[in-house]
């Protein structure tokens, strides 16, 4: 007797959680999500009868839980490969990509390094491994110890298609998340390491202490470009910049947000500055 | 009277089920593992798998997947614990059931068995703010994360299982033997090394191998403070990303039915197989010395 009144009660309390919460749920790329996050925060302030919830993780981890249905909208630092296309038409979704904004992909070293800027091609040979110790490039002579993130990140996709064109230097160290990269940088008297501008930025955009943020001298041109001026992204003139795209797959409530939030553009542009991504220009790829 | 042999009946059952659970747990994760991992194998050639090709799942031009720079990182940085963790641990169980009083033990063993409880989150983390800059600082390198830094973390990680092992076989060696010794003027130190760590031998080794098969399964830990480089390593200062670790990355990321998602399978499959001999020979061992001990 006792056997069913607790399975009763099991049903009952079963079904009370069925209440109906409108959720949206968005996971991926680990550049973006702070980004996202203050969008989150105000669009929720707009619309009450939703709530949002936010996971990083990396590029190939949301696009992968989008693909496999457990999410809302995905966002990446990149967009999906033929691969992934392919996978989302043999299983009937629709991809919807929205481009939200670039984030600038800054170039950090350890302070004692003693560089200031780097070309394109310098950084290319640095990341494949073809570097290895700092005095080929005129600066104090030591190894050079590679930080980046891992093949789950769309931020490692970009930098490996777009800078370097090649694979990544089997040395490289490949750390959990962005803040990692920061840490290991500080403490690293070699380290060289790329991540998302907010990343290595105060709030008033002045580089963060114990990094140094180098200049990227473009292909074909002789002077380096700084990050840390917003001039030079907003008028497409630093190099390696990724687009943030967020995809949602077609499932009705779930396209709407991206839409939503662009039509409120203004009012989150202001805080969207504060994590360091600027305005989407689509000449700077 | 009915009610009473219903319920008897039942829970005599439900007991038999719930020992039943975790065998076919066991069963059906090595079945998975299995099927899964061996479709690998009609997409990877064995000697590419196994070989030093790089482990290169998402390569620029054509993916490798070899894992024998993975599998000489988990073996570097295990071994590497164990150097560490057996004087360490052995010492601990010798001292902790011959030599203290019984106070200090009272202390000592649960202190140590807490060990256990610290979360490897915590521990991988302390890697990397505390363990990693000490390396680096001691040994005049770059940077602290590397094989050295994960081969310290796992040693205190297998270190509870270690001692608490060791101390139950060192505990269950019979009186008479010491008795004998001391009757024959024997000091405590020459009774201990001669008569009474010889006598439970097989017990020290099954905990030594317990002990391993933690190190070796351990991921979270490795994962954040090795540095996770894909590169061969050439000693314990270099950077070094374990299987464990690999298929913690990379799994999330995959899409299901790829060269890649199987091969990740085949990664675990191999570690399945390592652990479950080493326990394996473990528990025979043990079976052993606890039929010496009766």
């Amino acid at each position: 007797m006792a056997k069913y009144l607790w399975t009763g009660l099991l049903l009952l309390l079963l079904a009370c959680t069925g209440r109906r919460v409108e959720t949206l749920v968005i996971k991926g790329s680990d550049t973006e999500v702070n980004a996202v996050l203050q969008l989150a925060e105000r669009y929720m302030e707009l619309d009450s009868a939703v709530s949002i919830s936010i996971t990083g993780g990396g590029s190939g981890v949301g696009i992968a839980a989008l693909l496999n249905g457990k999410i809302d909208l995905a966002n990446s630092s990149r967009e999906l490969n033929s691969h992934e296309l392919q996978y989302a038409e043999q299983h009937g979704l629709r991809i919807v990509p929205h481009v939200l904004a670039a984030d600038a992909l800054v170039i950090i070293t350890h302070p004692s390094v003693g560089l200031d800027s780097l070309d394109m091609t310098q950084l290319a040979g640095l990341f494949a491994g073809d570097v290895t110790d700092w005095q080929a490039l005129g600066a104090r002579p030591g190894p050079v110890s590679l930080y980046g993130r891992q093949s789950n990140s769309g931020t490692f996709m970009y930098f490996r298609d777009k800078v370097l064109g090649r694979d990544f230097s089997p040395t490289l160290k490949q750390m959990n998340g962005t803040a990692q990269i920061i840490e290991a940088v500080r403490n690293d008297p070699g380290a060289i390491g790329y991540v998302g501008l907010g990343y290595a930025t105060e709030p008033d955009g002045s580089p963060r202490a114990g990094i140094r943020v180098l200049g990227i001298v473009p292909a074909g041109q002789t002077a380096a470009v700084s990050p840390l001026h917003r001039d030079n992204l907003t008028q497409g003139n630093y190099p390696p910049c990724a687009p943030s795209t967020s995809s949602a797959s077609a499932k009705p409530g779930a396209a709407s947000a991206p839409s939503s939030i662009s039509n409120n553009r203004p009012k989150v542009a202001a805080s969207l500055r504060q994590t360091g991504i600027c305005r989407w220009k689509k000449e700077r790829l | 009277m009915l009610i009473r042999h219903f319920w008897d009946q039942f829970w005599q059952k439900a007991l038999a089920a719930s020992a039943g659970v975790a065998v076919l747990t066991l069963g059906g994760i090595f079945l998975l593992l299995l099927t899964n991992g061996w479709k690998a194998f009609s997409q990877i050639p064995l000697s590419e798998f196994f070989s030093a090709a790089a482990w290169n799942p998402a390569a620029y031009e054509t993916p490798t997947f070899g894992i024998g720079a993975m599998l000489m990182s988990t073996l570097l940085v295990t071994l590497g614990a164990m150097a560490i963790a057996v004087p360490l641990g052995l010492g601990t169980a010798a001292f902790m059931s011959e030599l203290a009083p019984a106070r200090l033990r009272n202390l000592l063993k649960p202190s140590v068995e807490m060990l256990a409880a610290v979360p490897s989150v915590v521990i991988g983390f302390l890697g990397i703010v505390l363990v990693g800059p000490f390396l680096a600082r001691v040994f005049h390198l770059p940077n602290g994360l590397n094989a050295l830094n994960g081969a310290i973390l796992l040693a205190v990680m297998s270190l509870p299982t270690l001692v608490s092992i060791a101390e139950d076989a060192i505990h269950a060696v019979p009186k008479a033997y010491k008795e004998a010794s001391y009757a024959l003027g024997a000091t405590r130190w020459e009774t201990l090394l001669r008569v009474t760590l010889p006598s439970c031998r097989s017990g020290l080794i099954a905990a030594i191998m317990l002990g391993m098969g933690r190190a070796i399964g351990e991921t979270m830990t490795v994962l954040m403070a090795t540095g996770n480089a894909t590169a061969m390593p050439n000693g314990l200062f270099d950077p070094v990303r374990t299987l464990t670790a690999t298929v913690a990355i990379e799994m999330g990321e995959t899409p299901q039915g790829t060269a890649h998602y199987y091969a990740l399978f085949a990664c675990a499959l191999v570690l399945f197989v390592i652990t479950l001999l080493i326990n394996v020979a473990a528990e025979r061992l043990a079976a052993s010395y606890r039929k010496k001990g009766q």
